[in-house]
């Protein structure tokens, strides 16, 4: 049972991708579905960025995570480049894990 | 016709450098992957398995998870695909991006996930979304199966990815993706209240599912708002 859930879960998910990307560029090309479809990403990076600092499973912690993502920021108003600013931000969790842990 | 706007070339090799970077900190959460997974019951075969063809880490730890707290295979499921139709959003975003068909879409679908869609919405050429979206998902790919099958072998030699700051690496890149994304005020808006979203929907929901509540949040101010500029622009 569990292989049948591992392989019809897995080929259900990949069915899934397909499907986001086989939308003809008609549908696309609406105002509505356009408009939608460039806030979107606002919406999913605002969660994803919100839910990675500050989840751990379905609690919601202030911890090392919220030091890196403020070191992230100050980098980011300093307009340092992408990979400075990953690197920041695990840098400062790290350290603070080391001094803290 | 959309042709893309925007400079005609971009630096691939910062496109290709910032795709490994991301990578690199999203592959080696694999190791995590494949420790649970096989703590909750499964081969490690099954979890060498989930890696390849399901691909989307966020299903993947609901179906371990679900199965580890005595749910049924149709409940586990049913779970891994409610989280996977965030993909389906993502391809809607992407797919005028990469302009791709027949089997290279069939080929580049299994790629689309959370990294290489924040990765690619990011690029103003069709060349760069394309060269940002199969380096970032292709090296995604190949790492986190590498280290799946390392955790489910015992992969605590490598120790805890947090101990390196790596969970917070993955929320610096993803604010770093989203920050150009952030001028005006309707940007900053929305922005905040998926956040706020996401962050009541978390004590209450499955994993990956406040992120699905906040693509609500976009789709609502679609349909309340309207359009007050008609030309596209992909950042």
């Amino acid at each position: 049972m569990i292989w049948a859930a591992v392989l019809g879960a897995g080929v259900g998910c990949y069915l899934l991708k397909l499907a986001g990307l086989s939308v003809p560029p008609q549908v696309l090309e609406q105002p509505l579905v356009s408009r939608v479809a460039d806030l979107i990403p606002v919406a999913l990076l605002a969660a994803l960025v919100a839910v990675q600092v500050l989840a751990d499973g379905s609690r919601l912690v202030l911890d090392e995570r919220a030091a890196g993502l403020g070191a992230a920021v100050v980098l980011l108003v300093l307009r340092a480049p992408f990979l400075v600013v990953v690197a920041g931000a695990a840098l400062t969790a790290a350290l603070l894990r080391l001094v803290g842990g | 016709m959309s042709e893309p706007l925007g400079p005609p070339v971009e630096d691939r090799r910062a496109i290709v450098r910032d795709a490994l970077g991301v990578g690199a900190a999203t592959g080696l959460y694999g190791v995590s992957f494949g420790a649970v997974s096989v703590a909750a019951g499964l081969s490690v075969a099954q979890t060498c398995a989930l890696s390849l063809v399901m691909f989307t880490g966020a299903s993947q730890f609901a179906l371990v998870g679900v199965l580890a707290g005595g749910g049924s295979a149709l409940a586990a499921s049913a779970a891994a695909l409610l989280l996977g139709t965030r993909n389906t959003l993502y391809g809607l975003r992407v797919a005028t991006l990469l302009q791709m068909g027949g089997a290279r879409r069939a080929g580049a679908a299994q790629l689309l996930i959370d990294e290489s869609t924040a990765m690619t919405v990011a690029r103003s050429t069709r060349a760069g979304a394309r060269t940002a979206y199969l380096w970032t998902g292709g090296s995604v790919f190949v790492l986190w199966n590498l280290f799946t099958l390392l955790g489910a072998l015992g992969g605590t030699a490598i120790g805890d990815p947090r101990t390196y700051g790596l969970d917070a690496a993955v929320g610096g890149a993803f604010l770093a993706l989203l920050w150009p994304r952030l001028a005006g005020p309707r940007a900053r808006v929305i922005a905040v209240l998926a956040a706020a979203v996401a962050i009541g929907a978390v004590p209450l929901t499955p994993a990956g599912v406040p992120v699905l509540a906040a693509g609500g949040v976009a789709l609502l101010a679609g349909l309340l708002t309207p359009g007050r500029r008609p030309e596209r622009r992909p950042t």
